[in-house]
């Protein structure tokens, strides 16, 4: 489903948590219709969007549908560059142990298993963020 | 330029979408193309006809549907985010078994492959919206 064969940089930004609000699960919506347009697909996880790949999250208390397995399936729809602010897991007591693993399968190497995640410095993720296309920000 | 706009906030409660219009216009004004205007999130409130502000406010869906029947712009309002929300057009309304459709003239519901569009053929995609 190319659009004339033009392929952009697009970056989704995720900044709020998993629940609370419905940004983070709005973005991932977008996320996958872009990657059916066979763009080129990044994340970004800053400020309390990267609660939204924690581990274990249970949402039986508070009534929502717990969308945090769709993440792992990302890989899947060839989105491979995820981009977490090594900040904003330190300002927040967390560790990329904390976070879901998120892998993406290379089928030039045996469909070997390779990580998705890239921890980055706020300096770094604001030189990739300049690089985009188009940036979108949840 | 060609402008791809997208409105992430509803009417009233933000000033988003006010914002937007008048950088629509102003763009306009300046000669550049708006090649859609893309209402997502909670920004798909922003067409309904029902809305009811009092009479020395602003209408905000009435001014977008006549900022795009004047200068011919496309209003597209995502579908998944305005079924949650209670926006319908005539068909959606239907299928969804509702006794009303609520969408103003001028706005047309579709999918988010709409905005992934936008972001393609625009020059630019702006954002107005938290």
């Amino acid at each position: 489903m190319s659009e004339e064969g033009i392929v952009k940089k697009f970056m989704y930004v995720n900044r709020k948590c998993p629940y609370g609000t419905i940004y983070a699960l709005e973005s991932l919506e977008v996320v996958l219709i872009t990657a059916a347009f066979d763009q080129d697909v990044s994340l970004a996880f800053t400020d309390d969007g990267v609660y939204q790949l924690m581990k274990d999250q249970k949402t039986d208390g508070i009534g929502m549908k717990n969308f945090s397995s769709t993440y792992a399936a990302l890989g899947d729809y060839e989105i491979k560059k995820i981009f977490i602010d090594k900040e904003s897991l330190d300002e927040r007591g967390l560790s990329i142990s904390d976070l879901q693993e998120l892998v993406w399968e290379d089928e030039d190497e045996d469909y070997a298993e390779k990580s998705s995640i890239n921890l980055v410095s706020r300096a770094e993720l604001s030189k990739i963020m300049s690089q985009q296309d188009v940036v979108m920000s949840f | 330029m060609k402008l791809g706009i997208l409105i992430n906030e509803g009417p009233y409660q933000h000033q988003a979408s006010d914002t937007a219009l008048q950088y629509v216009k102003a763009a306009i004004e300046k000669g550049h193309e708006i090649y859609r205007v893309f209402f997502y999130n909670d920004g798909v409130n922003n067409a309904t006809r029902f809305a009811s502000p009092p009479q020395d406010d602003r209408n905000i869906s009435k001014e977008w549907s006549a900022l795009a029947k004047t200068h011919d712009i496309d209003l597209v309002v995502c579908v998944a985010a305005a079924q949650r929300r209670g926006i319908l057009d005539k068909g959606e309304a239907e299928r969804n078994g509702k006794d009303s459709d609520n969408i103003e003239e001028g706005f047309r519901i579709s999918g988010l492959g709409q905005l992934v569009e936008a972001g393609i053929q625009a020059d630019r995609l702006i954002t107005f919206g938290d």
